[in-house]
């Protein structure tokens, strides 16, 4: 796989480690949220035949956490965002 | 050495002759030369013996798809199984030797299961051996054991190497006969970077074995020219020897390279390349696969696919056969015929089934003699071409769950719209046949695809050629004899067998790939799986495109396992990590100890001392007494850096950190987001806006990798920056009484009374005058001690340093091992505890974890099951005879208790033997453990045959108040 870095272009896979589905950056706050609203951010996760948005880390390269939208059925990526972007976007500045 | 099948022409060099060994005999052929084609030349017909049946078998194909002919390369630990002869190229020494026999090739022993095949068909291993039960592991599963398999490994390491590359290229081109020349052609001459491959050693596909012309010239000579222009572009990398065994995701193609396999010694070059080619686009010009005919006995030696004939005769300069009959359904039988008498051998007969005509059986124990007709001629053949017709060779299409489709004008499966993105395909495995159209074919694929990459101009105009017409029938099988018509020549799988299958009902074609293992093994069923298909599309009545296809999966041939792990051997699979201080360890009689990738002191032997115990002993001893010494580097070191660093790590830890002072140490609990405890350390405040975070040894990477997580996705505009120091620093303990009067002489102009840097106090400072360095206040070992950095070029001359300077006080070094006792003598969690099912309150902890405030973990932390007060507690252990070792892993019960599950009161997690106290110590999770010092337990090992009372106590079981490390 290539994974199209939104800084330093196409790179191998091998360079990425993959963590999972990108909802994991919608962390709800600790301190509000119920019991019920941690466990499904910690625990569900969908796992759809098409599009997922996904997290790969550029461990081997420049350590930026990236989100990747890949076709799950045929592989296909067609977005790569940097992560830190995404979160912004979702309101996670401060 | 005479040749008696060698006759004149082809492309073999006979000035050039070589000399080889086959099973013990000293044999001659000539560069160019195939293994088989040498022993074709030299007579030899019988080159093996079949998988189940022991039948005899010889050459069949001239090609990768040969499944009879697979020997033994080589000798020793070089020596290969199941090599096919047809892809070996002949080198000046080469040995091989038949396989899959017992006894000699010619009287194998095992050929008796030729008699019992009727015990021995579709389904057998399912069937029988099933009673009595006992039998199978005494006896049937050993006898089948030693009897299956072909080849025999050396079980010895392989002795060469082999390498991984990656490669780029606009389009790369597979496969070098006619379609893939002209297209390599068109497209390097329109500008693109090309590369070829080809898993012949000599390129040019078909038109080295046929008589076809091209450009007015003889096909050979035209691909060598193309060749020679090919190779002369600076934009085509040629890859001979090299398969393309897989498609992958993103126009990533997998090839490996065979790059002394033709060379009597690989003289320290790597044996084989295992090649990631990142295309942008890929033309799949493969060609096609001839198959067989299914009629009584049609394995004999010297029944031969017709394309395989025509190569022999017109590409080696061999004769396969001094009397050789031509039996096709279709167009191309004619051919072979007109091919091997222009070359002077003698055609017996041309029997072509699309008249009426039909071989019905055949004869000649160890090689084939005469064929019986339906017409009931008997006609005298030493060699048969059979031609059952083409099949394009598709495989590479389907890699990505692609399934091909059936054509009905050349019977064979042809690719359909599926295929992998940025693949097309040209000439025979696009189920083109003929030769001009072939050509045609691939020069417009190619001038298409360079105009899609920019280059519209430049390809020129396809050469001109011979052409020919193609014409296939439906004829797959000649009944007539009540013999055995074999259809996979590898898994001896026959038309009966799958006949039975069907009935048996195992009716769809993955069934019957498995129930019968027809398709299966080295060949995958490159000549037999379209004729398998027709012979169950006519037992169950449905079409063929109805009966449907086996998934085709990488790789299209065998690709060595060493390839595939290319320099990632041994301990370059993982290569040890060593401290700046390994090379004095070295030196000082330390015994060494694998730590995660790490390679750490253990112990350091001194002179007189009998086992690791007295050195241990020892050092514990000493540290305690005066000062020890230990290189702590290993330990996960991060540089966290902003101005909401302390923000940052009051939401990653799960204690407070908002209000740490400049120049004081915190130990920190981190958990993971489902409240278990993940990793500890300790992290010290050097500026306002700077921190050091250390981790244990095992989770440095994944402690990192984390905390980038929270910065970049949780908190993004927290402004804080992390690099991890682990390799930057060498980090030294210096533990014991002494060990401040030992630091005294070390640090440069610092107070280190116990008022100015009292416990958990860091500065940053120097040492022997001017070297930079860190000065941190912990205790890992329960001591007075420090933790002194340097940069880490520096370590070895510390140490050094440390221990020159610490010899007034007796300073010793110490390891692992001795780190470990004095960690459980003071009950200090480590990775034992730390095993991913332990919370906070387990460790006694729950305290820490601050309800003020979120943080990793927190919350989920508090869930119920994680907080009861009847959970585990780390407590400490002794045992009731203090003579008794403990055992780690013991399981704790009650006294009279049963040892089941439902009576499991915790475990032992670490002992040691305490120097100090002179017993045996340990440490574990005891069911309300903190209630129950004073009482005793049954700590059970059934597993170290271990029963002994233990005594619970305090985990601290030494200075529990903690007055040695704030002294």
């Amino acid at each position: 796989m290539i994974i199209e870095h939104p800084l330093l272009g196409p790179r191998d896979a091998a360079e990425f480690v993959y963590l999972g589905d990108a909802a994991m950056i919608d962390r709800p706050d600790g301190m509000t949220v119920d019991d019920t609203g941690m466990h499904d951010y910690m625990y569900l996760r969908d796992n759809p035949a098409g599009d997922i948005r996904e997290l790969w880390y550029h461990e081997q390269g420049d350590r930026s956490w990236l989100v990747v939208t890949r076709n799950t059925i045929t592989h296909e990526i067609t977005k790569v965002e940097l992560a830190r972007d995404v979160a912004r976007r979702s309101g996670r500045s401060r | 050495m005479s040749q008696p099948n060698r006759i004149a022409g082809g492309q073999i060099d006979d000035k050039h002759a070589l000399s080889f060994r086959w099973n013990g005999r000293n044999l001659t052929g000539y560069a160019g030369d195939t293994l088989a084609s040498a022993l074709l030349a030299n007579g030899i017909r019988l080159v093996g013996r079949s998988f189940k049946y022991h039948r005899p078998r010889g050459i069949f194909s001239s090609g990768s798809e040969e499944p009879n002919a697979l020997v033994q390369l080589r000798e020793g630990a070089a020596q290969e199984p199941n090599t096919r002869a047809t892809m070996v190229e002949l080198f000046d020494g080469l040995v091989a030797t038949s396989q899959n026999h017992r006894g000699a090739l010619e009287w194998d022993l095992l050929a008796i299961n030729d008699l019992i095949s009727p015990l021995l068909s579709a389904g057998f291993y399912y069937k029988t051996f099933m009673w009595p039960k006992a039998f199978w592991e005494k006896l049937y599963e050993p006898v089948i054991r030693s009897a299956a398999g072909l080849g025999r490994l050396s079980e010895l390491a392989d002795p060469d190497i082999y390498d991984h590359g990656f490669l780029h290229c606009d389009l790369l081109v597979i496969g070098a006969g006619p379609a893939g020349l002209t297209a390599a052609r068109a497209a390097a001459r329109a500008g693109c970077r090309v590369i070829l491959a080809d898993e012949d050693f000599r390129m040019g596909g078909r038109l080295n074995a046929e008589t076809h012309a091209v450009a007015d010239m003889p096909g050979a000579e035209w691909a060598s020219a193309t060749c020679a222009e090919l190779a002369s572009m600076p934009n085509v990398r040629m890859m001979p020897r090299t398969t393309i065994y897989g498609a992958f995701d993103h126009g990533i193609y997998g090839g490996i390279e065979r790059k002394t396999d033709h060379l009597v010694d690989s003289a320290g070059k790597p044996r084989q390349v295992l090649w990631r080619i990142m295309s942008k686009r890929a033309l799949l010009c493969a060609g096609a696969t001839e198959r067989s005919i299914a009629f009584a006995n049609n394995d004999r030696p010297g029944v031969m696919l017709a394309g395989g004939v025509r190569s022999y005769v017109n590409r080696y300069g061999v004769a396969p056969g001094q009397q050789v009959a031509v039996f096709t359904n279709n167009s191309d039988g004619l051919r072979t015929a007109a091919d091997l008498e222009a070359k002077g051998i003698a055609v017996s007969a041309v029997i072509d089934a699309r008249k009426g005509d039909a071989v019905i059986d055949t004869s000649g124990r160890k090689g084939l003699r005469s064929l019986r007709l339906n017409d009931g001629r008997k006609i005298s053949a030493d060699c048969l071409a059979v031609s059952g017709g083409w099949s394009p060779n598709v495989n590479l299409t389907c890699h990505h769950r692609g399934r091909p489709v059936w054509n009905d004008s050349i019977m064979g499966f042809v690719p359909a719209g599926d295929l992998p993105p940025g693949l097309s395909v040209a000439g025979a495995a696009n189920g083109t046949m003929t030769l001009a159209s072939v050509i045609a074919e691939a020069h417009d694929a190619a001038k298409m695809i360079a105009c899609d990459l920019g280059h519209a101009r430049g390809a020129g105009v396809a050469p001109t050629s011979s052409d020919e017409t193609y014409e296939a029938s439906a004829i797959w099988h000649v009944g007539g004899s009540p013999a055995r018509a074999w259809v996979d020549l590898q898994n001896d799988v026959t038309t009966k067998d799958i006949k039975q299958s069907m009935e048996e009902g195992f009716q769809a074609v993955e069934h019957v790939k498995r129930y019968t293992t027809l398709g299966m093994a080295t060949d995958q069923g490159k000549t037999s799986n379209t004729l398998g298909i027709a012979i169950m599309a006519a037992a169950s009545g449905n079409a063929i495109p109805d009966t449907g296809t086996t998934v085709y999966r990488p790789p299209y041939t065998p690709v060595s396992i060493g390839a595939f792990a290319g320099r990632a051997r041994g301990k370059d699979f993982r290569p040890f990590r060593l401290t700046p201080s390994h090379e004095w360890a070295l030196a000082n009689g330390a015994d060494f100890v694998e730590t995660g990738m790490w390679l750490r002191a253990q112990w350091f032997k001194r002179p007189g001392e009998a086992g690791w115990r007295d050195s241990v002993d020892r050092e514990v001893a000493m540290t305690r007494a005066s000062v020890g010494i230990c290189d702590v580097t290993t330990l996960g070191k991060i540089d966290i850096q902003g101005r909401d660093a302390a923000e940052f790590l009051n939401r990653v830890y799960s204690n407070p950190f908002l209000k740490l002072p400049v120049g004081k140490v915190r130990y920190g609990l981190m958990l993971r987001e489902d409240g278990i405890v993940y990793d500890d350390g300790t992290c010290a405040r050097l500026a306002e806006t700077h921190y050091v975070m250390t981790t244990t040894t095992a989770n440095a990477g994944t402690v990192f990798r984390k905390l980038e997580f929270a910065r970049q996705c949780l908190w993004p505009d927290l402004d804080v920056h992390l690099i991890s120091t682990t390799d930057g620093w060498a980090q030294f303990a210096v533990a014991g009484p002494n060990s401040r009067a030992l630091l005294s002489k070390v640090v440069d102009s610092m107070d280190l009374s116990n008022e100015a840097f009292p416990f958990m106090a860091c500065s940053e400072c120097r040492v022997f005058g001017g070297t930079p360095a860190r000065l941190f206040r912990i205790s890992f070992s329960g001591e007075l001690a420090y933790e002194i950095a340097v940069p880490a070029r520096y370590g070895h001359a510390m140490m050094g340093a440390l221990m020159q300077v610490g010899e007034e006080f007796n300073a010793v070094p110490y390891g692992t091992e001795a780190l470990g006792v004095m960690r459980i003598e003071k009950g200090h969690a480590a990775g034992n505890e730390l095993n991913g099912q332990t919370t906070a309150h387990m460790l006694g902890l729950g305290g820490m974890v601050s309800r003020k405030k979120d943080s990793i973990g927190s919350k989920l932390s508090e869930r119920p099951e994680m907080i009861r007060d009847d959970g585990l507690r780390l407590v400490g252990f002794r045992p009731v005879d203090r003579t008794q070792m403990l055992t780690a892993g013991a399981h704790f019960l009650e006294k009279g208790a049963p040892a089941d599950m439902a009576h499991d009161k915790g475990w032992m997690t670490s002992v040691a033997y305490s120097p100090e106290l002179g017993h045996s110590i340990g440490i574990g999770y005891l069911k309300r453990g903190g209630e129950r010092f004073g009482e005793t337990v049954r700590a059970y090992s059934p597993v170290r045959n271990q029963d002994i009372m233990v005594e619970i106590c305090s985990p601290h079981h030494i200075d529990p108040e903690g007055e040695r490390q704030r002294g």
